[in-house]
């Protein structure tokens, strides 16, 4: 068996020695040229004067390009509703914007020149904040969009208690380690080459046809590795591949562009920052009668992705937990700051942040355990054979009744999708019992007792995360797979690599079919003129479509080779069978390499395309109605903190993950992006904390002032382990994707900071994130108030 | 300017310009792109290349702030360089493919330099060692995994550096000035008091890669090996201004741990390597890390201009924001600490712990007579305009039994000392009662009660 191994990702060797190669490492033709772009330095206004003349004339500068010298589109949106000019032709939007493109001799000197332009502009006032985009009334959609279901209002009103509060969540830069690249190579046919980093090469392509005003046959997309993404690869490489082409068709030299850091940060999208009002209505045991959600998300200037990430925090202001009646109100606002975009988990996180704040305060509310409040409001648990988990698997305790008092099923979302798959009461169950999670709850409490300065807080969160683009169309994805005549494999397929380790994965889905050994696979770049048409590399779907596409390719050449070999023995094809590197028809055994051999001299095809579309999905993003998941991804963390009460500082002490994966590709990939995402996930929530200033000036933009984990900001004691189940759905091999639902374990870091919190006073910490030690100070001193 | 150095073992000679950086110098005239570009201000590590100099000792150091003439007469070994001869990997890489140790793979160049460093040195405190270098995608955790099972495997031979060749003395040009005495500094710097001096170039580098400045003319101290003594004495301990901060780290472990750990909490591995105590303080910086605790001592500070010499006490120094008390031409020579018995605390609170700047530095040098404060030097940085003594809360705590009640009526002269601004790291508010806090923290500690989270078990 190829899949479920532990095999190290296959570029570990290339990454160790250096040998790996991103954009900036790829060897250039002579000639090449490099570009930057010259920024706005106001937030707010119109161009009035742009003196350019310095810029030209600065050493090494080639050609210096404005809005109005662009051959073809000036856009540069993934959106086809919203215009996003890649150079502004008069409005400035926010402190960053890109207004003039510098073509130059090196790197350097094109940065340089970008910084010798004069720009005079007409200013306006920028509209900043959320409280400012609502009085302003700036946003995307017509209005608010409201998902709902049963009569909120009326249950909040009728429940014995009411818990209602708001919640500010910060954004979070991306911090790729590779900054945003492109590299273009003008062709002989008036073509272009486009080298880029990013998640989706084909609206690269797209984005750069349009830009050329060429057809998409006229541009070629390639991307072998990126250095990270986390989202902010989905479409904010557009920009830098458009200049590239442009620069490349007027100059006829290759052009490359890199972001510097704080370009990059400043220049491009960040996740969402949102601020979320709750009001609950509850029993007096913490259950959960009626919620109501108001979701107020900053999207930046432009619409980019903001509506799909402003629906997914829609879809996961449930999280884990039934609620009878209730409504979500979002709210997409516009504001003069970077546009934010994609950032793993896509709202998700935000969304669910909201819940779990909410299960918090419920929990401080009615002085009842976190843990026993939360299973109380769980999802009805799926029958256990289908769910997984296995035999051994624990089933839920008996925490809730399988139904509630309007005899409404416990399984149906805000969205009427039916949880089908819920397996977080035994997963719950089993991570509190290998975590030890009761007794060092009460350890916790004797520990804060006698200690007056610091104080140790811990919490249980869980995480369901629903699997799927939520617009549908995107659900699909295709793959090539060429058997050469000597046996080896070629493999290529539309998702992309930037770390998590799909490419072994989908090598070790293909290995699987051919029953080779993974070696044999050979890795390519993802190419748009082998697969077409492809989806970004997101929503954690990569190993699902991809995996699934490279199997249907696999299959329908396996299944030609065993029509030959078993056609030149005259038996039955059904016979055949792939493995050890051997095909064995009946009693014979031959290699593998004899076997693709035998068909290319049968002059039988050893080529094949696999698709792949993902069933069941179907959904109205407008009613707020319908499937948008194919099934759910679970998890759960157990966190630990201590906090000092003079200063605020903390640390994480110990967590532990029991994660689901289905029955897992590469258990150590899986591993390497849990353990990676639960600490993306509270760094999200604890140390980065993007600032602005008045201007709209972003302040953290390099990593001296913005500060994502660092070495010694893991957990002391990481324990990570993944929950013996499988796929009810069939997914490839039953595995399930993991890529973004591991981010969200981050919030049990801070929602043990509030537990630690609480235990300074009667008040409840109403904390906001990131919990930095500054907030954390004024929590407490709020919580003694 | 012609530089020679050893690269990989091999001695090259080349023609660069001052200002070129290491990172980009290899990355664009050698060829050897597998050091990564992250940041290119020394704060992700992605460069991070092993750097060896005459004495032998090797330290990682970020080449994106470093300066080409930093590093004449020293071996370089890049990533390139990091397997032997025959291809056999290095333990740490062979680790960190067998451990899981890279994702995306381009912050791990950066990371296996670190990681060979700290074998080389038989240094096992990774999360020190490690701290200058980010990873986003792992979580570090299969990294520090692979950092332990590789300790136990012996140093490679192909990591030995060969001394370098000793090239002649450098051309004297009229805008750049190699000195290899502090005398010749003085002379060149008297006639160019308009020079930028360059020590370790952790500040002095963002000029050039951030604000993309020229330094003409510019002076490259590396050569000034006399700046880097250490003089301890029954009175004193005489620092020259060139001393690393790692070598301060280092000499104070034995004399003040809390500076000692106050500054394994100042940047990083590679930034300590190349920053000076002399630059952090010429730098002037109000949240600079050395000034506080060294005022606090009670630290002297030397001067030259040329031949003349002067001394006054460090926290008369610093005069406004941006400015301090040096004439053009005029030099941090050396500072020089009284041996004292140890009673200094320092607190340093940031956002992150590692590898961060401080939004409030506070360190107070309270003695006890029994049961009265006898004395108390206390001062701050990252609450004024520059790195400043409390003299209020002194003067309040002075005479006073050492008691909660003396430091709570201690408190509000925080705000006679100190107006602190609001700023992406921290609020006045924040700042100012963070630093209140500090005092009472200063005094929980005497009570035996726990009060740092990093000592804290699970």
């Amino acid at each position: 068996m190829s899949t479920a191994r532990p095999l190290p990702h296959d570029s570990a060797r290339a990454h160790v020695t250096g040998a790996a190669r991103y954009i900036d490492d790829i060897p250039v033709p002579a000639g090449c040229l490099h570009l930057a772009f010259g920024l706005s330095e106001i937030a707010a206004g119109e161009i009035t004067g742009m003196e350019l003349d310095a810029v030209r004339a600065a050493p090494g500068v080639v050609a210096v390009l404005t809005a109005a010298d662009l051959p073809a589109h000036n856009d540069v949106s993934p959106t086809p509703t919203f215009h996003e000019e890649m150079l502004s032709s008069g409005e400035i939007h926010y402190l960053g914007q890109p207004l003039f493109l510098v073509v130059a001799t090196s790197h350097l000197a094109a940065r340089k020149a970008a910084r010798l332009g004069k720009i005079t502009c007409r200013e306006r006032k920028p509209v900043l904040t959320i409280d400012e985009a609502l009085s302003a009334d700036w946003h995307f959609e017509e209005g608010p969009r409201v998902y709902a279901r049963g009569d909120p209002d009326a249950a909040i009103a009728a429940a014995p208690r009411l818990v209602e509060g708001s919640i500010e969540i910060g954004g979070q830069e991306h911090f790729y380690l590779e900054s945003q690249a492109a590299l273009a190579l003008p062709q002989d046919d008036g073509g272009m080459l486009v080298h880029s980093s990013s998640q989706h090469p084909s609206e690269i392509q797209h984005k750069v046809a349009e830009a050329l005003g060429l057809p998409m046959h006229g541009v070629r997309v390639e991307v072998r590795r990126m250095g990270g993404g986390f989202g902010g690869k989905e479409s904010q490489g557009n920009a830098l591949a458009c200049a590239c082409a442009v620069a490349a068709q007027a100059t006829g030299r290759p052009c490359k562009m890199r972001y510097d850091r704080d370009d990059d940060m400043v220049i491009t999208g960040k996740r969402h920052d949102f601020r979320i009002d709750y009001r609950a209505g509850v029993d007096d045991e913490g259950q959960i009668l009626g919620v109501d959600f108001v979701q107020y998300c900053r999207c930046g200037w432009s619409q980019d992705l903001s509506l799909p990430v402003a629906d997914r925090a829609m879809l996961h202001a449930d999280n884990a937990y039934f609620l009878p009646a209730v409504r979500i109100t979002s709210h997409r606002l516009r504001t003069n700051t970077q546009s934010a975009t994609a950032f793993r988990g896509f709202g998700g996180p935000q969304g669910m942040l909201g819940i779990e704040r909410v299960l918090d305060h419920i929990a401080h509310a009615v002085e009842r355990e976190p843990l026993e409040v939360r299973r109380r409001n769980f999802y009805a648990e799926a029958d256990g054979g289908d769910a997984g988990g296995g035999p051994s698997a624990p089933r839920a305790p008996e925490a809730s009744p399988p139904e509630d008092m309007s005899r409404q099923k416990r399984s149906l979302t805000p969205y009427h999708m039916e949880v089908e798959d819920f397996i977080l009461g035994g997963m719950v169950a089993r991570l509190a019992e290998s975590s030890d999670y009761a007794a060092r709850r009460a350890a916790v409490a004797a520990w804060n007792a006698e200690n007056p300065i610091l104080k140790k807080g811990i919490a249980l969160t869980p995480v369901k995360f629903g699997i799927s683009f939520t617009l549908t169309h995107l659900n699909q994805a295709g793959a090539l797979v060429h058997v050469y005549s000597d046996g080896s494999i070629h493999l290529n397929h539309g998702g992309t690599e930037m770390g998590q380790g799909l490419f072994q994965k989908v090598a070790q889905v293909a290995a699987q079919s051919f029953g080779v050994a993974p070696e044999r696979v050979k890795i390519t770049a993802t190419d748009t003129g082998k697969v077409p048409n492809t989806s970004a590399t997101a929503a954690s779907s990569g190993a699902d479509l991809n995996g699934m596409a490279v199997k249907v390719a696999c299959d329908e050449i396996r299944g030609r080779i065993a029509g030959v070999v078993a056609g030149l023995r005259q038996q039955d094809p059904a016979a055949v069978h792939f493995e050890d590197g051997m095909v064995r028809i009946g009693s014979t055994a031959i290699s593998f390499e004899e076997a693709a051999m035998e068909t290319y001299q049968a002059r039988v095809s050893l080529s094949a395309t696999g698709f792949y579309s993902t069933p069941k999905v179907s959904w109205d993003r407008i009613a707020g109605i319908g499937r948008p998941f194919f099934y759910f991804a679970y998890g759960a963390a157990v966190t630990e903190v201590v906090i000092d009460t003079l200063t605020g500082e903390n640390r994480i002490l110990r967590t532990d993950i029991l994660h689901d994966a289905g029955r897992s590709l590469n258990p150590a990939l899986d591993i390497g992006q849990i353990e990676g995402g639960y600490v993306q996930g509270a760094g999200w929530l604890t140390t980065e904390e993007l600032v602005w200033n008045d201007a709209g000036r972003l302040m953290t933009h390099a990593p001296s002032t913005y500060k994502i984990p660092a070495c010694s900001d893991r957990p002391r004691i990481f324990n990570v382990a993944l929950w013996d189940g499988q796929n009810r759905e069939e997914t490839i091999y039953r595995s399930k994707a993991v890529g973004e639902p591991p981010l969200m374990l981050g919030i049990s870091a801070f929602l043990a900071l509030s537990h630690a919190v609480a235990s300074c006073g009667p008040g409840y910490p109403a904390l906001d994130a990131p919990a930095t030690p500054e907030r954390i100070l004024a929590a407490v001193q709020r919580v003694r108030a | 300017m012609e530089i020679t150095f050893r690269l990989n073992g091999e001695v090259r000679r080349v023609e660069t310009t001052p200002t070129r950086t290491l990172l980009d110098w290899l990355r664009e005239e050698a060829g050897l792109t597998g050091t990564k570009e992250g940041c290119n201000e020394g704060d992700c590590g992605a460069c991070t290349v092993m750097v060896t100099g005459a004495d032998g000792r090797a330290a990682a150091l970020n080449a994106c702030i470093l300066l080409m003439p930093q590093v004449e007469g020293k071996s370089v070994r890049t990533v390139e360089g990091l397997a032997g001869p025959d291809g056999t990997l290095h333990p740490v890489q062979q680790a960190m493919i067998d451990r899981h140790g890279s994702q995306c793979g381009f912050c791990t160049p950066g990371f296996v330099m670190s990681m060979a460093t700290a074998h080389l040195n038989g240094r096992t405190d990774y999360d020190d060692q490690l701290a200058g270098n980010l990873c986003r995608c792992t979580g570090y955790a299969p990294i520090i995994r692979a950092a332990e099972e590789a300790a136990a495997a012996p140093v490679p031979g192909w990591m030995r550096e060969d001394a370098v060749p000793k090239a002649g003395r450098p051309d004297a040009e009229a805008e750049l000035c190699r000195p290899d005495t502090s005398d010749a500094l003085a002379t060149w710097y008297a006639a160019h008091p308009d020079a930028t001096l360059v020590a370790g170039a952790t500040d002095v580098g963002l000029w050039v890669t951030k604000q993309l400045r020229e330094l003409f003319p510019v002076a490259f101290l590396s050569g000034c090996d006399d700046l880097r003594t250490i003089e301890v004495t029954e009175s004193d301990i005489r620092l020259g201004a060139m001393v690393t901060i790692a070598a301060l780290q280092e000499l104070m472990s034995a004399h003040h741990p809390s500076l000692a750990e106050l500054l394994r909490r100042f940047a990083s591995v590679q930034v300590r390597a190349a920053a000076t105590i002399g630059g952090n303080i010429a730098n002037g910086s109000p949240i600079g890390d050395g000034p506080p605790a060294l005022i606090a001592l009670g630290t002297t500070l030397h001067l030259r201009h040329g031949e003349s010499r002067r001394s006054l006490p460090l926290e008369e120094y610093f005069l406004a924001y941006g400015k301090q008390d040096r004439a053009p031409g005029e030099f941090v020579e050396a500072v020089t600490i009284p041996r004292q018995p140890d009673t200094l605390r320092c607190y340093k609170l940031s956002k992150r712990f590692d590898q961060d700047i401080s939004a409030v530095c506070g360190c107070f040098n309270i003695r006890i007579d029994g049961e009265r404060v006898e004395s108390a030097r206390i001062a701050f940085g990252g609450m004024a305009a520059t790195p400043k003594r409390a003299a209020a809360v002194e003067a309040a705590l002075l005479g006073q039994p050492w008691t909660q009640a003396t430091i709570e009526a201690a408190l509000p002269a925080f705000a006679e000392d100190y107006a602190p601004i609001d700023d992406m790291r921290a609020s006045a508010g924040y700042r100012l009662s963070a630093a209140q806090n500090m005092l009472r923290r200063a005094f929980a500690e005497d009570t035996g009660a726990a009060t740092s989270v990093l000592e804290i078990a699970p």
